[in-house]
């Protein structure tokens, strides 16, 4: 297999997130009140809170997804690195720069090949040996080479839940992303597939930022360097995780992260 | 029930049998000091007999605490007491195994009357009860400003061992004769100056529950 990695990846796109004054409204209702938060790159963080708290609606505004939904209104500002992604920005370019696993796994209903091979293939890259490049290595990355090699061919649909979000998060490395977003990825998965994916966010951490939106509280405190609060649609508290877990400064994370609140 | 109310359960019970086994070891040391002044040779070696009872409880609230971590998984204050709890049983069992080496010493005192009054090595007695009582209440009772006072009356442990300290020495070299005497209550005095050292780590654990820095002082 030829060694050939034409895979652009721009160098002023930077991998740290500041988010300042940052206001979400669907139609009337206010989903994100006033968040400001400076997330480190190459780290992992984790948002918790409980359901409608808003930390998928802010992970979501990251890759500007909540652009597809009607009556969506962002205020504030949004930059990655230098690059206020809120400005004027390629989208597309955007996305592949910032990936995304979400909670059902979602694998294309094709070969395990084609669905790692689809990114690089949308972004003009076309040679067999470049794909297959792309393929090991992002298999690779994922720990999933081993057990895939001998059946890129056949349909992604056939593989085991766990299987099918790592081939998620393998798809998602195949444009070399610098940001991957994580909304609850082993909410749906056994405790064996949990683990793998999280070793695999924390070999990820070493050159792609992580941010991961989780209710496993456990799941933020193992992983995670960084972990934000999130409380009707406020960022309650944001700090090191190891701090969180063990002296948090605000009350309501307190009752939250010991099962007190409500 | 709730697994909140479980926890809350099984954390309250933590603490009452934390609570027992400070008492008993309070005893140990008073009767430690009774044993000392009376030169009471019997009842410094039943102090010794206490002693497995301490060693059992460290082990039962030991099992209770990584129950608790197990099954539980607490975080902040949760998981701070679990932890606190299980760190300071090791400096309360060290209470009872200095109350019952000084029962030890005074069973093996030499000598048939005491070469000095023991004046001072009696207010470290009843201060080393005191610390061990309002090391553990500070706990129990989240009372960081008592954790302090623990601290702070160490001081007063260790003037009160210098002073014992400096007594010896001088009996020593009046009479090399008090050699034997002196040397044995000189140990007498390092381990109730050990209970302070003790007590005051489990002041400092206190303060760990409290604020979540754990500092040494």
């Amino acid at each position: 297999m030829s060694k050939k990695d034409n895979r652009q990846t721009p160098e002023n796109f930077g991998q740290s997130i500041t988010v300042r004054n940052a206001d979400l409204w669907y139609d009337d209702y206010q989903a994100l009140k006033n968040i400001n938060i400076d997330i480190p790159e190459r780290k992992i963080t984790a948002f918790i809170g409980p359901s409608g708290c808003g930390k998928s609606t802010f992970l979501k505004c990251f890759n500007r997804m909540n652009d597809l939904i009607d009556g969506c209104r962002i205020t504030g500002s949004f930059k990655v690195g230098e690059t206020d992604i809120y400005g004027k920005i390629n989208v597309n370019e955007l996305r592949k720069n910032i990936g995304m696993v979400f909670q059902k796994p979602n694998p294309f209903p094709m070969s395990v090949y084609d669905n790692i091979a689809y990114g690089p293939r949308t972004f003009g890259i076309r040679k067999r040996s470049e794909l297959d490049f792309i393929v090991e290595d992002s298999l690779k990355r994922a720990a999933m080479w081993e057990e895939l090699r001998d059946r890129l061919g056949k349909s992604a649909l056939g593989l085991s839940g766990g299987q099918q979000q790592r081939l998620c998060i393998a798809r998602a490395f195949a444009v070399k992303p610098k940001i991957i977003l994580m909304d609850e990825p082993t909410s749906a998965l056994d405790p064996i597939s949990t683990g793998k994916i999280e070793e695999l966010c924390t070999e990820t951490a070493k050159d792609t930022t992580v941010i991961i939106v989780t209710h496993n509280m456990q799941q933020a405190a193992r992983i995670s360097d960084k972990t934000g609060f999130f409380l009707l649609g406020e960022l309650i508290e944001y700090g090191d995780t190891d701090e969180i877990f063990t002296a948090p400064k605000d009350e309501r994370t307190e009752r939250y992260i010991t099962g007190r609140f409500g | 029930m709730v697994p909140r109310k479980m926890f809350e359960d099984e954390l309250a019970e933590l603490k009452n049998e934390l609570i027992e086994m400070c008492k008993l070891t309070e005893v140990m040391i008073e009767n430690a000091t009774k044993a000392l002044i009376t030169m009471d040779r019997e009842l410094g070696k039943s102090i010794g007999g206490m002693d497995k009872r301490v060693d059992d409880y460290e082990m039962d609230i030991e099992k209770k605490c990584m129950r608790l971590l197990l099954k539980q998984q607490p975080v902040a204050k949760d998981f701070r007491e679990v932890s606190t709890a299980l760190k300071m049983i090791t400096d309360i069992e060290r209470f009872g195994d200095q109350a019952s080496d000084i029962g030890d010493l005074v069973y093996n005192m030499p000598g048939e009357k005491y070469i000095k009054e023991l004046t001072h090595l009696t207010a470290m007695g009843e201060l080393a009860v005191k610390m061990v009582h309002e090391s553990v209440n500070s706990f129990i009772d989240n009372d960081e400003k008592l954790a302090d006072t623990v601290i702070g009356t160490d001081d007063e442990m260790d003037d009160l061992f210098i002073t014992v300290k400096n007594e010896l020495i001088a009996l020593i070299k009046k009479d090399g004769a008090n050699g034997d005497q002196a040397i044995t209550l000189m140990m007498v005095a390092k381990y109730y100056e050990r209970i302070g050292d003790h007590a005051v780590n489990v002041a400092e654990w206190t303060k760990y529950n409290e604020s979540g820095i754990h500092l040494k002082f």
